[in-house]
């Protein structure tokens, strides 16, 4: 067999895993590899103007096709600056591998130029992370970071790749199988156990589905909908979790906790069956933890058994995908089954109290004579077709985002839930973009967010990638200062950004379109005109600047305690 | 609760920190810890003993068991099996108290392995309790210095009853 250098045989390995893209930024210590890559067309590089954007873009790719989303990029600083990314990736379970340049081996530890013990580093926000130190362990190691990154309870994996291995020379065959002692997950849940919860569920009165990301990694959207409505029990879902199911199903609740819904957050404070699945009770969806769900014999369905009474005791777990263990919940019910029947019968007391929450207490805003950011996103929901992939910062943008504009499929929206990363929204969309040119991909930013990955405008003019940036304009970094308000005496401690840059010319001044809207009448035809340009385009909506995200539950408050409006 | 937990693991670069970085990060506890290779060489066996309620317990053995070069973990609560520590204790033996340390060695069955005109250098064996009363007895005559290893542990085999 032909001897290849380690780059060539990177390469390769790259297209045995099926990948087509990768996110990066080269540098001193992949200089092969870059090299390598000008020979491989079948595999498309997208050149970032940071490497927190090229990683965040490899998630976002991650997040809206399901793939694994891979991150290249050089020693020292270059693989420094992906630690936020890959943290972001870690907390949200999204399947990413990122691939740094290492010093040579023989300089390992000597402080060398552009030096970091990136293992080290990202031990703990990776789900396993390798250094390669000999050519011949390249192939099996690359191989069992795909494998892991995707199976299981996806997640982040990182390839630190010396510069040394990359020029050594192998007879190269990619593995076919991973053989792995240590690491096997586990999928199809405990048939005894997915009994148990089928009747539990059928023995209660006021049972809630609480489903999160999992529903998502699992692709189980269709299965949890077949569920619910077969028994016809309510849905809520978390940050991570909209879009498993469609918002505008009569059995959908919206999204519960700090900033859930009036009728998510009392449902769960008043069922006696709490359904979980796939999400892992965080703290900003319980509130305080000792009144959660108190009344509630608790499910719950997670891939990850670490999950299972870490935060809150449960009553019935399964360990499992959990598309397998929903289809193993729906073959134990059939339809026109008597104790389904009975239980459609008996919740329906249950269905009325929760429409009536629902009525009472309905997601609004008060109309002003500024623009409210609210109206922004539900102008932005009524005006672009149903496969619209939205990403979006963190804070206000995020929430409000989430409150108002209506998931109708999993995939379609980019947020950074458990770290809550602060310019994740605009590469993240980028990636996605590139895994779905043709579709509409809107990055829907705070004037704070915005500006911490901005330099990705070059990247999107550079690869006529037409993402639609539309900013809420607030001059302030307006969740903290919200919090700043309600519980900090209105000391709005440097949460104004007295300095801003007028987005219209830097747009412009990058390629792209800027356009400014003042007025809530200009708001529909500002979506329309930049819906209607093929390439990026910058909308800045100058929006009431002290507006709040309502309901809100305050920290470490119960969560039917809620400030409403 | 203290408990005594053995961790099957790779015999790799980085996994000790792995571990460790595990229980730093997540606010765990490490009382004690001993770490060498096993007979089959690619794999090595560590013993912690930590200590929390059943919940922490819970976690820490679920979060060892997600680390992928973890491969098997036994916590030997409810077990029965043998412990086993060494420590080395370097005692002030001057003209007056030469013998009466001697006797406590010789009660506790430990060995000196250094003398000089005034300190014995003593090593003994046992689990944690017998060192901890070593240590009492010995502290009013005077501990220049000691050094405990980690604990290590072994199931009881249980002859006829059942295999390990």
């Amino acid at each position: 067999m032909k001897k290849i250098s380690g780059a060539y045989a990177f390469i390769e390995a790259l297209r045995c895993e099926g990948v087509r893209h990768v996110f990066g930024f080269p540098g001193g210590a992949v200089l092969d590899i870059f090299d390598a890559i000008m020979d491989a067309d079948d595999i498309e590089f997208i050149l970032s103007r940071h490497e927190q954007g090229a990683v965040h873009a490899a998630d976002g790719y991650a997040r809206a096709s399901g793939d694994v989303g891979v991150c290249l990029v050089t020693s020292g600083p270059g693989a420094t600056n992906t630690v936020t990314g890959i943290a972001t990736a870690y907390m949200d379970s999204i399947p990413m591998v990122v691939f740094t340049g290492q010093v040579p081996t023989h300089l390992i530890g000597n402080d060398a130029f552009q030096e970091a013990d990136i293992v080290g580093i990202t031990r703990p926000c990776t789900k396993h992370n390798y250094l390669v130190k000999n050519i011949s362990d390249l192939g099996r190691v690359i191989k069992e970071a795909f494998y892991i990154a995707r199976t299981g309870r996806s997640g982040p994996v990182l390839v630190d790749l010396p510069k040394d291995v990359m020029k050594d020379t192998i007879s190269f065959k990619y593995p076919d199988k991973v053989e792995m002692e240590s690491y096997c997950p586990t999928y199809k849940g405990h048939p005894g156990q997915i009994k148990r919860i089928v009747s539990l569920i059928l023995k209660s009165k006021k049972p809630v589905i609480y489903a999160g990301g999992g529903v998502v990694h699992a692709n189980a959207s269709k299965e949890l909908a077949d569920f619910a409505h077969r028994m016809s029990l309510p849905i809520t879902t978390t940050l991570m979790g909209l879009g498993a199911f469609p918002s505008g199903d009569p059995l959908s609740l919206g999204m519960l906790g700090m900033h859930g819904t009036y009728a998510a957050n009392m449902a769960v404070t008043h069922t006696d069956c709490l359904v979980a699945i796939g999400s892992r009770f965080d703290d900003r969806v319980t509130g305080k933890i000792d009144e959660f769900a108190p009344k509630a014999k608790i499910i719950h369905i997670d891939i990850d058994p670490t999950s299972i009474s870490k935060n809150v005791k449960v009553d019935l777990p399964v360990v499992g995908d959990c598309k397998m263990v929903l289809q193993g919940m729906l073959s134990q019910i059939k339809e026109g089954n008597d104790e389904v029947k009975t239980l459609n019968k008996s919740i329906k007391p249950w269905l009325k109290r929760i429409d009536t929450w629902k009525r009472e207490q309905p997601l609004r805003y008060s109309k002003g004579t500024a623009i409210k950011p609210q109206y922004v996103i539900e102008m932005i929901d009524r005006l672009t077709p149903d496969n619209t992939i939205i990403s979006t910062e963190v804070g206000q943008n995020q929430m409000w985002t989430a409150q108002f504009y209506k998931f109708k499929e999993p995939r379609l929206f980019l947020t950074s839930g458990g770290l809550g990363t602060m310019g994740y929204g605009f590469p993240a969309a980028i990636g996605a973009q590139v895994a779905f040119p043709d579709r509409t991909v809107i990055d829907i930013a705070g004037d704070g967010s915005i500006q911490m990955n901005i330099q990705e405008l070059a990247t999107v003019v550079q690869y006529k990638l037409p993402v639609k940036v539309m900013i809420l304009n607030n001059g302030y970094l307006g969740m903290v200062r919200q919090w700043q308000a309600l519980f900090y005496k209105k000391r709005y401690s440097h949460t104004s950004l007295e300095v801003s840059p007028d987005y219209i010319k830097l747009a412009e001044a990058y390629g792209a379109v800027g356009i400014r809207v003042n007025e809530p009448s200009q708001v529909e035809d500002a979506i329309k005109q930049a819906l209607s340009i093929k390439g990026p385009v910058f909308v800045d909506f100058i929006v009431e600047p002290e507006e709040d995200v309502y309901p809100m539950v305050p920290a470490g408050a119960p969560i039917n305690n809620m400030l409403l409006v | 609760m203290r408990h005594a937990i053995s961790v099957l693991v790779d015999n790799q670069a980085g996994v000790l920190s792995r571990v460790i970085g595990l229980f730093s990060g997540r606010g765990f506890n490490i009382e004690s810890l001993s770490v060498a290779p096993t007979l089959d060489p690619t794999k090595s066996k560590m013993v912690i003993t930590t200590s929390g309620n059943e919940q922490v317990l819970e976690q820490i053995k679920k979060q060892l068991n997600k680390l992928i070069n973890v491969i098997k973990v036994i916590d030997y609560m409810g077990k029965e099996f043998v412990e086993r520590e060494m420590i080395l204790v370097k005692v002030k033996a001057k003209e007056e108290t030469r013998a009466e340390v001697l006797r406590i060695a010789d009660i506790f069955r430990a060995k000196v392995v250094d003398v000089s005109s005034n300190s014995y250098t003593l090593a003994l064996t046992g689990d944690k309790g017998k060192l901890e009363g070593f240590i009492e007895i010995l502290n009013p005559i005077g501990i220049i210095d000691f050094i405990r290893t980690g604990t290590v542990i072994m199931e009881r085999e249980m002859h006829g009853r059942r295999k390990l």
